[in-house]
């Protein structure tokens, strides 16, 4: 899946703040520009879930103290492969290994500890880079089979 | 997402319809636990039929409502949830410690 040496076939951004309001506006965003590939229902609902889970940890763990932003990228490529990249400028994270584990949360005992566990079996792919002071960037690839054949002209 | 909360023969049913994020779960969390202080029933069904979409805020309302009845001995039983739902719970193990029916 090395996507670097592809040109996208569509590419979108987002850029919001970080208020829980918007949890559901990214979701359903995000799932929007997918739909182009013709997606199950199955299929779009994993996506709105990850996308849920990575958002929610930007307004929740990211900015504790404050309201953020939040920036989505999406790019799309042939073959049906869809690469979404959720990133903040928090507080970052500083064993991104123990972040990842099942049931691990700082949070309170309205976290469950299940986001990325969930973003990681819901996607193909799950990447997360983060640096403390700095902030962290979520990467999911998920290959959506497809039907037809997508058109990459204008 | 709404919640509706009404007492059966069957214990305390408590409905939510629409999409359980962390911006919903914060107030339902509090919503079902004011509930559960309110008529301490021993059996709450958590009726999950009209629930469009769950991540896993959904999982720490269910524990929320598995602790607070635990407390007084009491049940959770969680109803009619969608397949997209219960993939949540799956994940996260519920279905050990309450019952879905
Ligand atoms: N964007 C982020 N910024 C800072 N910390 C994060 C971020 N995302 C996740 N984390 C850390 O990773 C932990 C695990 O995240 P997750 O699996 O989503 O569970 P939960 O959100 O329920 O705690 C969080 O408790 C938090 O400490
Ligand atoms: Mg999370």
């Amino acid at each position: 899946m090395n996507i670097y040496k592809r040109h996208p076939v569509n590419e979108m951004k987002l850029e919001f703040t970080g208020r829980s309001i918007n949890e559901g506006f990214a979701r359903a965003a995000v799932a929007g520009f997918a739909a182009q590939l013709d997606p199950t229902l199955d299929e779009l609902n994993d996506i709105k879930t990850a996308v849920s889970e990575a958002v929610t940890n930007c307004i929740v763990h990211a900015y504790p103290e404050s309201i953020g932003v939040v920036h989505i990228k999406c790019r799309i490529f042939e073959g049906g492969l869809i690469e979404i990249t959720i990133r903040d400028r928090g507080i970052g994270i500083e064993d991104v290994r123990m972040a990842r584990k099942p049931m691990f949360t700082t949070g309170n005992d309205d976290r469950a500890g299940m986001g990325f566990t969930i973003m990681e079996s819901f996607m193909d792919k799950l990447y997360v880079r983060s640096k403390v002071g700095t902030g962290t960037t979520v990467r999911m690839l998920k290959k959506i089979a497809q039907k037809g054949s997508v058109r990459s002209d204008k | 997402m709404k919640i509706k909360i009404r007492e059966t023969e069957d214990g305390l049913v408590i409905k939510l319809s629409g999409e359980l994020d962390h911006h919903a779960a914060k107030g339902a969390l509090k919503e079902i636990a004011d509930a559960a202080d309110e008529f301490v029933p021993t059996i709450c069904i958590l009726d999950m039929s009209q629930v469009t979409f769950m991540d896993s805020s959904g999982i720490a309302v269910v524990l929320g409502l598995y602790r607070k009845m635990s407390e007084v001995g009491g049940r959770v039983v969680v109803k009619d949830t969608p397949p997209g739902v219960m993939k949540i719970f799956r994940i996260a193990g519920l279905e050990r410690i309450v019952t879905f029916s």
